[in-house]
């Protein structure tokens, strides 16, 4: 069974449609001993069909070991947006319900390579000199 | 999430995890989450809330000034 229904399909498409440069999803998966790993899987499928820009590549946590570790991807289900290179942007659980709205976002961002962050942002953050790792903790609904 | 993923696109430096907190209950353990968003800089440092722009950078910037 689909998890989205035709009007939201026709929405995501259009909220699709103006995608630039071409985004790739890289989805970790298991098939035992992972709750969400399906639907997220079958999320990212229908998603993934409502673009032409957008490719899909699903990997299997346990065997697809070097994968992993060039992801550095430590849970399941993982989803990585990817656009012209890996920004750092994980999904750790599936995407729906409230996040699915950062997801659609994190897909057309990383398809332009850049963000609507003010010019103050982006100068406040260019002296950081070491990596940053934010972990965002959220909720479905 | 949505400040999260824009500020590790416009850094190489950042990276910007988002943790769905009902199926990872161990972490959410671990860092003490009750409310949500809580965001978890470097393991360490918290931001609590779903914050503006200007404030969230700024917290996380001082997150990474903390040693």
């Amino acid at each position: 069974m689909a998890l989205l229904n035709e009007r939201d399909r026709r929405e995501i498409q259009a909220q699709l449609k103006d995608l630039i440069g071409p985004v790739k999803l890289v989805n970790f998966t298991q098939e035992l001993a992972c709750q969400y790993c399906r639907e997220t899987e079958l999320l990212l499928k229908e998603v993934q069909a409502l673009s032409d820009k957008i490719g899909l590549e699903v990997y299997n946590f346990q065997l697809d070991k070097e994968k992993v570790a060039q992801y550095r991807v430590d849970k399941i289900p993982a989803t990585i947006v990817e656009g012209s290179k890996d920004y750092g942007i994980r999904f750790y659980g599936i995407p729906l319900g409230y996040e699915f709205a950062s997801f659609l976002a994190a897909i057309k961002d990383v398809s332009r390579g850049g963000t609507d962050l003010k010019a103050e942002t982006r100068a406040a953050l260019a002296p950081i000199a070491e990596p940053v790792h934010l972990q965002v903790f959220s909720t479905p609904t | 999430m949505r400040l999260a993923q824009q500020l590790a696109i416009e850094s190489d430096l950042i990276t910007a995890d988002l943790v769905e907190v009902t199926e990872f209950p161990d972490l959410a353990q671990r860092y003490q989450v009750r409310a949500v968003p809580r965001t978890i800089v470097n393991e360490t440092a918290v931001i609590e809330g779903a914050l503006p722009e200007a404030q969230f950078v700024e917290a996380v910037i001082a997150a990474t000034q903390e040693k």
